[in-house]
């Protein structure tokens, strides 16, 4: 009996999945992400300056990049797996022999693969108007890895969790935008008051942006090596909780 | 020979509801069987219980000796199952599905099966159509080619034919009778009793979560003796008096009769009463007969 992994073929049905929609998965998060750079950078350029060497365009890009990263990472797994329940076509994944490792890593992979191209789509496109700069393409990769992993993990356990597309909805207003936005996208955390600031420091994306955004200026609020042990830290405790959900079978096999 | 199926004191509660409580089965290799039920007997809990998407709280499940939930690598390579719910990925066509489906049991060059089963189930002419395109009938037939695209040895179908037009229907039933033929296990749950009476060798009945029935399907036609008679009379034909209460608006007389001699004593009866007989059917009772009678006494 052949017995090879169905897991390439998850992972390809998962890419497929957006890519055959790709105006509204990949060109319409850019051309929203570069409306939020156009509008702020106009209005604020001229009023702020977070680092005397660095123009706010160039400050703002990388944290919009990275904030596209989280959402449309987020956004693709757990409306794959939402959609799949409430249509019922989930027993076509819960059918085969799948376990749940190779599930959690098909679903992962794939919401990282449409965040970071999202995330590359918006890079190509501001390039031609606000000059970049790329101290350390590695703490750019690592991060946007890892950022992308993480909200795809979260993806999943909101997708697992949710009966109905408003408990989604819920769970991505209520915490995944406050996150992201309070998170020093548009922002350095060092102008907030002692009290926001001290808060920030307990929001896991604010280490994500931080380090994403050291990768382009070579400047951060934060060490960069323990903004990644922070996030790489989230990612293991995400991972294994959402391994749990599905070896257990919560809410997908009664 | 390992047992196609084996069900061992199999329990599964829904909160106050006992869905199954402690169900035990064995299904042969090549056997054709049915399994029926009332709506919430238990039956498509089982199936789901087999196919893991349920889980048991207590009992043992195999599927050709491999447990469902110890070894279900093995098992579910093993089952195909065809759902109740007409369920379909709205992204795909038809043999992007069965493609997808193929590579989910490690079977990547399978293109050959997948022609042959778009053709087995005509859907050839569909096959780069998206699968929203489709009629609920070539959906139902989509499900049944994901099911078989793996080549399972046992293939459990659950109320395939549920709102499915006569043709399709027997062209399915065609279709699965080839595949039980060619040494496929089948496993049937529907609540069309006649196609179970033609179709299956062995039928289990469920009842609130338990077998209350299980044997050859001619046994369970045995289980009922005597003969049905259905005479239908000519219009303004008089009525002997013992035969009177019998007869329906329709002018039909429905009787049951332990042996056929009493035909002979029907058929004088009339004869004396000056009554003319203008149809007449002897049969034997059929399995919804059966049914009836058996969950009205379990």
């Amino acid at each position: 009996m052949n017995a090879r992994s169905g897991f390439p073929t998850l992972l390809y049905k998962e890419l497929l999945r957006f890519w055959k929609v790709g105006f509204q998965t990949i060109a319409a998060p850019v051309v929203t992400s570069l409306l939020y750079l156009l509008i702020f950078s106009h209005v604020l350029a001229a009023h702020v300056r977070v680092y005397e060497t660095v123009s706010y365009s160039a400050f703002l890009v990388p944290g919009l990049v990275m904030m596209s990263v989280l959402q449309n990472a987020f956004a693709n797994s757990s409306s794959s797996l939402i959609q799949s329940k409430v249509t019922g076509n989930i027993v076509f994944v819960l059918l085969p022999p799948l376990s749940y490792a190779e599930f959690f890593a098909a679903y992962t992979l794939a919401a990282m693969a449409r965040g970071l191209l999202v995330g590359a789509g918006l890079l190509a496109v501001t390039a031609w108007f606000v000059e970049l700069r790329w101290n350390a393409p590695h703490w750019i990769l690592a991060f946007g890895a890892l950022g992308g992993a993480i909200l795809g993990t979260l993806g999943i356990i909101a997708g697992i969790w949710a009966d109905k597309f408003d408990q989604l909805a819920a769970f991505q207003n209520f915490l995944i935008m406050p996150l992201t936005f309070l998170s020093g996208v548009f922002y350095s955390i060092h102008s907030l008051p002692e009290f926001w600031r001290t808060i920030s420091h307990y929001n896991p994306v604010f280490y994500m942006v931080d380090g994403f955004r050291y990768g382009f200026i070579g400047m951060s609020d934060f060490p960069p090596g323990v903004s990644l042990a922070v996030v790489a830290g989230c990612f293991v405790g995400l991972a294994g909780l959402t391994l749990l959900l599905l070896k257990t079978g919560y809410k997908l096999r009664m | 020979m390992q047992p196609a199926i084996e069900v061992l004191q199999v329990a599964k509660r829904f909160g106050a509801v006992q869905a199954l409580a402690g169900v035990d089965l064995t299904v042969r290799q090549g056997e054709f069987f049915g399994l029926l039920g009332p709506n919430g007997a238990g039956k498509t809990t089982l199936i789901s219980a087999l196919a893991g998407l349920v889980r048991a709280d207590a009992g043992e499940m195999r599927i050709m000796g491999h447990d469902v939930v110890a070894d279900y690598r093995h098992a579910r390579r093993l089952l195909g199952v065809v759902p109740q719910e007409l369920v379909f990925d709205p992204f795909f066509t038809v043999r992007e599905t069965l493609r997808i489906q193929s590579g989910y049991f490690g079977l990547r060059d399978n293109e050959r099966w997948i022609d042959a089963l778009l053709d087995h189930l005509d859907l050839t002419g569909k096959a780069d159509a998206n699968m929203r395109s489709l009629s609920g009938g070539m959906k139902r037939r989509v499900l049944v080619a994901q099911a078989l695209v793996h080549r399972p040895p046992v293939i459990v179908l659950d109320e395939p034919t549920a709102g499915v037009d006569v043709e399709l229907r027997q062209g399915l039933w065609q279709f699965v009778r080839g595949l039980n033929r060619d040494g496929h296990t089948i496993v049937l749950t529907t609540h069309y009793l006649e196609e179970a009476e033609s179709l299956c060798g062995r039928i289990a009945m469920l009842k609130a979560g338990r077998i209350v029935a299980l044997d050859t399907t001619s046994n369970l036609l045995d289980r009922l003796s005597g003969h049905r008679l259905r005479l239908r009379l000519a219009a303004g034909s008089p009525l002997p008096e013992a035969l009177a209460a019998r007869c329906g608006s329709s002018g039909t007389i429905d009787l049951e009769l332990r042996t056929y001699d009493e035909v002979e004593d029907v058929l004088r009866l009339l004869k004396v009463a000056g009554a003319r007989i203008e149809d007449m059917e002897v049969g034997r009772p059929d399995l919804e007969q059966v049914f009836v009678e058996v969950m009205r006494k379990s």
